[in-house]
């Protein structure tokens, strides 16, 4: 490991130290998980920019996603915290991984004013938790909400969904919108596939490429 | 309370009694009160322990960290028992499929044959190799197990034994199962060697293609049931012989579904003819090449642990949970109404149907050859996803109808 990593990850664990401390004696038990879903996700984004490896930092992804979904239990949000790691840790992550692996070698390196940017990144990242993690003294107050008690989150969100007068046409909207967008992607890949083939080779033999190459 | 029943750390981290000891408003100790009855008495281990003498000096946040613990302790328990009765059942299958007998020295038909496998495993030399990328290559394992360590958490072993009890259960499964993926391909690329790579990058490809067949099947069951609980699916069910009741009979597109869900599960925990990513014949193993000693053993106990919760989802939601002729003898309005039996009996059939899903997952992997690559993902876009968003809209269709026939 280089000097400048080290000097990177012992940043890094002094924050995360210093975000539980502070979650700790802020809001006891309930800042303490607090402390930790933030060093996750933070800490996750941080290794993420500073890693040189593309596949280190696309691996670090997966805390940060962790770390938000695990945010969203302290809001009470299970349903969106379980949509969270599903969709973005079990398929957006796994596509991005897909895709980095795909990668030429040369282009792993990436070159960075790193130790600046970094030191830049950790303060930054260090003051904004500790001023979350002051904010989360109110979670105690907050998460015994006598309005939120015993909501079942999976019918609120459903219901929500399939009344006529609420959110139904935006989201059949967005579906239409992320198919469209599926169906151009599979149009424009399928396309470089038949200007592959060489024409000239398609005129010698009879090739007709204007098929898809089927024929 | 959502917050306390969904994951066993948060529910200690939330123990009111840390924050009653803290708080100095009486609001905050209230409110705080009022979520320690909601958070005990939802789980047995925890009740069973609050019925011991407990001395004055035992601080109130000791009592959930020993149940969490036991729970630990247990779920540990139920993946190395469940990896060990599956390599050696596995075996014994496999064998008996190709007209010989397997291990057959080690105890009574091999019956020990897992605990030697064990100590070996364990006594191996752990190599990691030189060129590997060392940090990813040692989280990797650790990783895949723990990912369905978090996902066995909800599963219950009985009607009254279970670890936490989510309103999310099914969905937590689902989402923590789907992370085994990045540890299995983070496996393949520390390894730094082509065979895991390709192995990974297939592994990728595979469960990407098939998570979206198996999550749009279990909508069929939802639809019917209502409700992501598997203590609740499961309390639905009862009924007629501890037959009637099951869910798989209550709609035409049930079945369907379920043919689905299993070639999905098939695909979704690398079993043949869906495993690609570990193929041993061409990719030497895959993303295993280069592990050796216990990190391997974590991979396996992962894959029967994985095959063993997405058979007692199956038999959740699709084949009638905990209800069998033997738990309908003994349940509330029976011929022999009895709790402890009750739950005993409903342990027993749990086990029972998962591992006759087991069973069922060797002797496809024993009889049919393994796929290529584009015909899994053939298979898995053109034919299984089409197929079971047309059983989603028939199930939905038909309660739809119901609802609207009889009222």
């Amino acid at each position: 490991m280089e000097n400048s990593s080290k000097i990177f990850y012992a940043a890094l664990a002094v924050l995360v130290l210093g975000a539980h401390g502070a979650g700790l004696a802020s809001a006891g038990a309930e800042g303490l998980a607090f402390g930790l879903f933030a060093s996750l996700t933070l800490g996750g984004a941080l290794v993420c920019i500073w890693e040189r490896s593309v596949v280190r930092s696309a691996f670090s992804l997966m805390a940060t996603f962790i770390g938000i979904a695990g945010l969203f239990l302290l809001l009470t949000a299970d349903f969106l915290a379980m949509a969270q790691i599903l969709i973005y840790v079990g398929g957006i992550l796994a596509l991005i991984l897909f895709g980095v692996m795909l990668t030429p070698p040369d282009m792993e390196e990436r070159k960075l004013p790193r130790v600046l940017s970094g030191l830049v990144l950790i303060g930054g990242g260090f003051a904004w938790v500790g001023m979350q993690v002051a904010d989360s003294a109110h979670f105690a107050t907050r998460a015994a909400d006598a309005s939120l008690e015993g909501v079942n989150n999976a019918k609120r969100i459903g219901v929500g969904f399939l009344a006529a007068d609420q959110y139904v046409v935006a989201f059949e909207l967005a579906a239409v919108v992320l198919t469209v967008a599926l169906v151009a992607a599979v149009y424009i890949a399928r396309r470089r596939r038949v200007d592959l083939e060489p024409a000239a080779a398609g005129e010698l033999t009879g090739y007709d490429a204007s098929n898809g190459g089927d024929a | 309370m959502s917050l306390s029943t969904l994951a066993l750390p948060l529910s200690l981290l939330t123990d009111p009694a840390l924050k009653l000891a803290e708080s100095e408003t009486p609001e905050v100790a209230e409110a705080a009160a009022e979520m320690g009855e909601l958070t005990s008495g939802t789980n047995l281990i925890n009740e069973l322990l609050m019925l011991a003498p407990i001395p004055d000096f035992v601080p109130g946040w000791a009592i959930p960290l020993t149940a969490i613990m036991i729970g630990v302790a247990i779920v540990m328990g139920v993946v190395s028992l469940n990896a060990m009765a599956g390599t050696w059942l596995e075996r014994k299958v496999s064998g008996h499929i190709q007209c010989r007998y397997g291990p057959m020295r080690a105890g009574w038909h091999g019956f020990l044959q897992p605990l030697a496998d064990g100590i070996k495993l364990m006594l191996k030399e752990d190599m990691i190799p030189i060129g590997s990328d060392r940090v990813l290559f040692v989280m990797a394992p650790a990783l895949v197990l723990a990912s369905v360590l978090g996902a066995l958490a909800v599963m219950p072993l009985s009607p009254d034994f279970f670890f936490a009890d989510a309103p999310m259960g099914l969905f937590l499964i689902l989402a923590l199962t789907s992370t085994t993926t990045i540890g299995v391909i983070m496996a393949g690329w520390a390894s730094n060697s082509k065979w895991s790579v390709y192995g990974a990058m297939r592994e990728a490809a595979q469960v990407v293609a098939y998570e979206v067949p198996l999550g749009i099947s279990l909508l069929v069951p939802l639809i019917v049931a209502g409700t992501f609980s598997l203590t609740e699916v499961s309390e639905m069910q009862s009924g007629m012989f501890g037959i009637g009741g099951w869910l798989i009979f209550k709609n035409p597109f049930m079945f369907p579904a379920l043919i689905l869900f299993f070639i999905a599960v098939l695909a979704e925990s690398k079993r043949a003819p869906f495993d690609l990513p570990e193929s041993e014949s061409e990719l030497v193993s895959g993303f295993l090449t280069e592990y050796s000693g216990i990190r391997w053993s974590f991979f396996f106990m992962e894959e029967y642990a994985a095959m063993f919760l997405y058979c007692v989802v199956t038999a959740f939601f699709f084949l009638g949970g905990f209800n069998s002729p033997l738990t309908w003898l003994f349940e509330d309005g029976g011929l022999l109404p009895n709790v402890i039996l009750w739950n005993v009996a409903a342990f027993f059939t749990i086990v029972v149907k998962g591992y006759i899903g087991l069973f069922v997952m060797m002797w496809v992997r024993w009889t049919l050859p393994r796929l290529r690559i584009d015909q899994v993902m053939t298979m898995g876009y053109k034919y299984l996803t089409p197929i079971s968003l047309v059983c989603v809209l028939g199930a939905g269709i038909w309660e739809w109808g119901k609802a609207a026939l009889l009222g």
